[in-house]
C-alpha cells in the first residue's frame, strides 16, 4: 500500500461540482464584506469620510481604523525579532498608508454588489509623502574562516544577481465566512487553512475571544504555496465584523484585491563573493544581501531571510560561510513565504557561483560540482547553520549517486555533443543543471486519534490542514497499510479545531512527516488496544494475542481470531488510541534538476525543450502523488525564473493586477517534467524514514534555467537577474 | 438580491430555473448564488483564468464575462451536468481522477468544461492542437502534463 499509486481519495466530489470551498459555503442571514484600500502607496491619512457610504441603500455598517484602533497589530507566528516589531501591520490603517492595496475602511452588505458599490462611496484623502527605503535588521551568521579564505585562494569569483518579486497566486483567492452560531455561541470560521489552530488562537486574542470559543473548520482549498492561511487583516476585520453583528459575514478575496493584497515573495539582491582553489573546491561562500520585505513584516517574521542564509550551501561542503541579511522596508505589498522559500533563491546564487568558478578555472562543471558535493560517509553533516531556529544537521543523502542519475538519464556526453551541434549549425539551445538541498518535517509535533468504527472503517483525526495536495490519500495509506485494510476504508479528517485540540499545520513539506508519522504510532497503539480488548473478551492473556491481518488471534490457533471492528463494536467505549510524533529536527531531501532550452534570436522567447528532476524523499508513500507535486511546483519555479513579476512604477503604483499582467505559465508554455524519483536516502529521524515532497520541483528552475539560457546565447554569466523575461533575454542577446 | 431585478428563465443542464436578476449580474454569479451550482468557480472575474467556463449552447464560455440576461434561451450547461443521473463519473472525471489531472480542484471544473467543449467540436484534435486549446484556463497544481494526458486519454477512447 506504501509505495503504491492509488487514486486519491479526494477527487470525487471536486469532480462534480460538489467542493466546499469557502465561496461556496453560504448562511440565509449571511451579509457581504468589502476592504477599502488605500490607491496610494505612502502618505498620512488626513480623512476617510464614510458619511455617504453609511447611507447607502442595502448598507450595514461601514467602519475606519479609528473604529477598530483598539485591535492589536498582526503578530509574527514564526522567526520574530524585537527590531520588526514596529513593523507588524494594523488591520486598518489610522495615521498612515504604506502601500497600495492597504485596508483602510470596511463595507458590509446585504450582498457583494452592493458592498462594492458601497465601498466606492468612502471618500479618502491621503497626502502623499516621499519614501526611501529604510533597513529593518540585519541578520548575520556564517562558521569558518573567511579572510583566511579568501587570502588563500587560486580563483576568487564575485556576482550581483537578482530574483524578481513573484507568488503563489492561488486559483482560489482567499476568502472567510465568519458565522456567530446562535446555539452553541461559538464563532465558527470557514475559510480557514493551512494552520487553523494557530489562526483560531490569533484571532481569539486579538478579539479578546474565549480561546475555545473561535473554532475552524476548513472545506476545500484552492492552493496554497505558502501564501494561503496566513492571519491576513482581511481575517480579523471579517471575525470583528461577525462578532459585532453578530450575524454571519462573508468576504471573498477579487483576483485584484490578491494581486496587491495577499503576500508577494522572494525580491532578493545578491552581492556574493567565492574564493576556490585550483581543484575547483570553493573553500568559502561571502554572501550579501537586500531583501525587499515590502511595507510590513507579517506572520513570517524573518522567516525568507533566515531560509535563505541557512540553505545557501546546499548540497556542496563549503568549508567557510558568511552571510548578511539586511531586510528592507519599502511600499510595496508585505512579502511572506512562497514554495521553497529562500531556497529558490538561495540555489540559484549558489548554483550560479558554481558554473562562475568552473568558468573561471576552466573546469567541467559537472565536475566542479562533483568536488564540492558532502560525501555520503559524512552523514549525518552538521551544516553549523539554523533555519528556522532548528540547527542544519543533514540527515542522509547521497548526492554523489543523485547526480549521477540525472547525469545518466539525460546521456550527458551525448546530449552535450547534439546541442554543440545544433549550435554551430545556429540554434540558441543550451543545457543547465542546478542542485540543491531541501528542508521538510518542520516539527516540534503532530498528534493523530485514530478510532476503529463497528463495521472496521478507520477515522483518523489530524492536527493538519489540507491546500490540495493530497493529504487524505498519503494518511489512509499509510494507516492502511499498517491495519492491514482498504485505504478507502479510511476517513481522514483535517483542519477542524473542534476535533483536535492542537494541531501545527500543513506548511515546510511537514505534512507526511510529521502527521504520516503519527499516524504511523496511533497505527500500533490501536493494536495494542485492541489487544488488551481482545483479551478481555476471549478472556485470554494478552500475550498469547497476536495482530494479525486486520484481526487479534489466538497465537497457534489461526481458526481463532476477532476482527479490529468486532472489538470496537463489543467494547463498551469501542477500539481507539491517540499518538503524537514529535522531532528536533527536520530532514532534508534533495535533487537536482536539468533543462534544455532553445532561444528564439527574434523575440528573446526561451521554449523549455526537456525538463527533468531527480529528486530522492527518503521514502514515495504514492509516488503519483510526489510526481504531481513536483511537476506543479517545477511549473511554479518555471513561471518563476522566465514569466512572472510583480513590476511597480516609482511612485509605488503595483503594474499587475490582473492575469494579462501576471504571467503564469500555461500548458502551452509548461513541459513535460521527467520525475526522477528516488528513495536512496530514507529518513533516520522518523518511523516511516519519509521526507517532505512539496518543495523540490520549484527549488532550482531558476538556477538551471539561467545557466540554459546563457548557453543557449552563448553569453556565460550573461544571466545575472530572474525572471528571465523575453524583454530582457533579447538585451542580453543585443549587448552580446 | 437587490429590488431592481427582473424575471429570467435559464436552462442549465437540461433544467428550468427562474429567477430575478440584475442586468449587471454575471452568469457566473448567477448559476452559483440564485442557481446554487456552486461547482462554476471564480477565479479571476477578469476572463482570463478559465475556472468559471461553461458551456452555452455547447461552446466554453467564461461565464464571468457574459450576462445572465445575455443567456436568456440558450442551453447552459455546468460541471454538475457531466455525471450521470446516478452521480457515475463521466469519462472525463474518470479520467481526470485517474491521471492525477487535479489536485486542489479549484480549476477542475473549467477544464473537464473546456476539455468537454473542445472534444465536442474537435472530437480529433490533434496533440499540438489541444494544448494549446487547453492552455486558455489556468492551473497552478498539476503543471498541466496530467491534464492533457487525461482528455488525450478521452479523445482516444472514441
Amino acid at each position: 500500500m506504501i509505495g503504491q499509486s492509488v487514486q486519491r481519495l479526494e477527487d470525487k466530489p471536486l469532480l462534480l461540482g460538489q467542493g466546499a470551498f469557502v465561496a461556496d459555503v453560504s448562511f440565509p442571514d449571511e451579509v457581504h464584506l468589502r476592504v477599502v484600500r488605500s490607491e496610494v502607496a505612502q502618505g498620512l491619512i488626513l480623512d476617510v469620510d464614510v458619511s455617504a457610504a453609511r447611507e447607502a441603500h442595502g448598507v450595514v455598517g461601514v467602519w475606519t481604523g479609528e473604529d477598530l484602533a483598539a485591535v492589536p497589530l498582526i503578530d509574527f507566528r514564526q522567526i520574530g525579532y524585537d527590531e520588526l516589531l514596529m513593523h507588524r501591520q494594523p488591520v486598518l490603517a489610522r495615521r498612515s498608508v504604506r502601500y497600495v492595496g492597504e485596508p483602510l475602511a470596511i463595507v458590509v452588505a446585504a450582498d457583494p454588489y452592493l458592498a462594492e458599490d458601497i465601498a466606492e462611496l468612502v471618500s479618502v484623502d491621503i497626502e502623499p509623502t516621499e519614501s526611501e527605503p529604510v533597513e529593518a535588521m540585519v541578520l548575520e551568521s556564517g562558521y569558518g574562516s573567511i579572510d583566511e579564505a579568501f587570502a588563500a585562494a587560486d580563483c576568487v569569483v564575485e556576482l550581483n544577481l537578482e530574483i524578481g518579486r513573484h507568488s503563489g497566486v492561488p486559483m482560489e483567492t482567499r476568502g472567510l465566512l465568519a458565522r456567530p452560531n446562535p446555539e452553541s455561541k461559538l464563532l465558527e470560521l470557514y475559510g480557514v487553512s493551512k494552520v487553523p489552530h494557530y489562526n483560531c488562537a490569533a484571532i481569539a486574542s486579538m478579539l479578546n475571544l474565549d480561546p475555545e470559543s473561535v473554532v475552524g473548520l476548513e472545506g476545500h482549498v484552492g492552493g496554497g504555496f505558502g501564501i494561503r492561511g496566513e492571519l491576513y487583516p482581511e481575517d480579523v476585520l471579517v471575525a470583528w465584523a461577525a462578532c459585532l453583528l453578530q450575524r454571519p459575514v462573508k468576504w471573498i478575496e477579487d483576483r485584484r484585491e490578491h494581486f496587491v493584497a495577499a503576500n508577494h515573495s522572494r525580491d532578493q539582491r545578491h552581492r556574493v563573493r567565492a574564493a576556490a582553489d585550483g581543484s575547483g573546491m570553493i573553500m568559502a561562500i561571502d554572501d550579501e544581501f537586500w531583501c525587499d520585505q515590502g511595507a510590513y513584516v507579517r506572520t513570517h517574521g524573518a522567516t525568507v531571510p533566515s531560509l535563505t542564509a541557512a540553505m545557501l550551501p546546499g548540497p556542496y561542503v563549503i568549508p567557510s560561510y558568511r552571510s548578511c541579511a539586511h531586510i528592507l522596508m519599502t511600499n510595496k505589498t508585505p512579502a511572506g513565504t512562497y514554495r521553497a522559500p529562500g531556497r529558490f533563491e538561495a540555489t540559484f546564487v549558489c548554483e550560479r557561483v558554481v558554473e562562475a568558478v568552473a568558468r573561471e578555472l576552466d573546469l567541467d562543471p559537472v565536475t566542479v560540482r562533483r568536488r564540492n558535493l558532502i560525501p555520503s560517509s559524512a552523514m549525518p553533516f552538521d551544516r553549523k547553520l539554523s533555519a528556522l531556529g532548528i540547527p542544519i544537521v543533514l540527515d542522509s543523502g547521497d548526492y554523489e549517486q543523485l547526480l549521477q542519475r540525472l547525469v545518466d538519464h539525460i546521456s550527458l556526453d551525448d546530449l552535450t555533443i547534439d546541442l554543440e551541434r545544433r549550435r554551430a549549425s545556429g540554434e540558441l539551445v543550451g543545457l543547465g543543471l542546478g542542485l540543491f538541498v531541501e528542508k521538510s518535517g518542520l516539527g516540534p509535533y503532530e498528534d493523530v486519534r485514530m478510532t476503529v468504527q463497528h463495521d472496521g472503517s478507520v477515522e483518523v483525526v489530524t492536527g493538519v490542514a489540507s491546500v490540495g495536495q493530497g493529504v487524505e490519500t498519503a494518511i489512509a495509506q499509510i494507516c492502511a497499510s499498517y491495519l492491514d485494510m482498504d485505504y478507502r476504508d479510511v476517513t481522514v479528517v483535517h483542519g477542524q479545531t473542534d476535533r483536535i485540540s492542537r494541531g501545527m499545520g500543513a506548511f515546510a513539506s511537514r505534512v507526511t512527516v510529521m502527521a504520516g508519522s503519527a499516524t504511523y504510532l496511533a497505527t500500533a497503539a490501536i493494536k495494542e488496544e485492541a489487544r488488551r480488548l481482545a483479551a478481555e473478551m476471549l478472556e485470554a492473556n494478552m500475550e498469547d494475542l497476536e495482530y494479525r491481518n486486520g484481526s487479534i488471534g489466538v497465537r497457534g490457533n489461526p481458526d481463532k481470531d476477532i476482527s479490529l471492528g468486532d472489538i470496537s463494536a463489543a467494547a463498551e467505549s469501542g477500539l481507539s488510541a491517540e499518538a503524537s510524533f514529535t522531532t528536533e529536527h527536520m530532514t532534508y531531501p534533495y535533487g537536482g534538476h536539468a533543462a534544455v532550452v532553445k532561444v528564439d534570436p527574434e523575440t528573446g522567447e526561451v521554449t523549455i525543450e526537456r525538463y527533468v528532476v531527480a529528486y530522492d524523499v527518503g521514502r514515495a508513500v504514492n509516488p503519483m502523488l510526489i510526481e504531481g507535486q513536483i511537476q506543479g511546483g517545477a511549473a511554479q519555479g518555471v513561471g518563476g525564473a522566465l514569466l512572472e513579476e510583480f513590476q511597480y512604477d516609482e511612485s509605488g503604483q503595483p503594474l499587475v493586477t490582473s492575469f494579462m499582467d501576471y504571467l503564469m505559465p500555461t500548458a502551452a508554455e509548461t513541459p513535460l517534467v521527467e520525475v526522477l524519483l528516488s528513495e536512496d536516502a530514507p529518513s533516520p529521524l522518523n518511523p516511516l524514514g519519509v521526507k517532505g515532497a512539496g518543495e523540490g520541483g520549484t527549488n532550482a528552475c531558476g538556477a538551471a534555467l539561467a545557466t540554459a539560457v546563457e548557453q543557449a546565447i552563448g553569453r556565460p554569466g550573461a544571466v545575472t537577474e530572474l525572471p528571465m523575461t523575453p524583454a530582457r533575454v533579447r538585451s542580453m542577446l543585443n549587448n552580446s | 438580491m437587490t429590488s431592481d431585478g427582473r424575471p429570467l428563465t435559464l436552462t442549465v443542464n437540461k433544467q428550468q430555473h427562474h429567477v430575478h436578476v440584475e442586468p449587471r449580474r454575471t452568469l457566473a454569479d448567477t448559476l452559483r448564488d440564485d442557481c446554487g451550482l456552486t461547482g462554476t468557480h471564480l477565479g479571476c472575474e477578469q476572463g482570463v483564468c478559465g475556472a468559471c467556463t461553461v458551456l452555452v449552447d455547447g461552446d466554453p464560455v467564461r461565464s464571468c464575462l457574459m450576462f445572465a440576461v445575455q443567456a436568456e434561451d440558450t442551453e447552459i450547461e455546468t460541471v454538475e451536468g457531466l455525471a450521470g443521473d446516478d452521480l457515475e463519473l463521466h469519462p472525463l472525471q474518470e479520467a481526470f481522477s485517474a491521471h492525477h489531472a487535479l489536485q486542489c480542484g479549484f480549476c477542475t471544473p473549467g477544464f473537464l468544461m473546456l476539455a468537454a467543449g473542445i472534444l465536442n467540436h474537435q472530437p480529433d484534435i490533434a496533440d499540438d492542437e489541444l494544448r494549446i486549446a487547453l492552455s486558455s484556463n489556468l492551473c497552478r497544481c498539476t503543471g498541466y502534463q496530467t491534464i492533457i494526458e487525461a482528455v488525450r486519454s478521452v479523445r482516444d477512447q472514441t
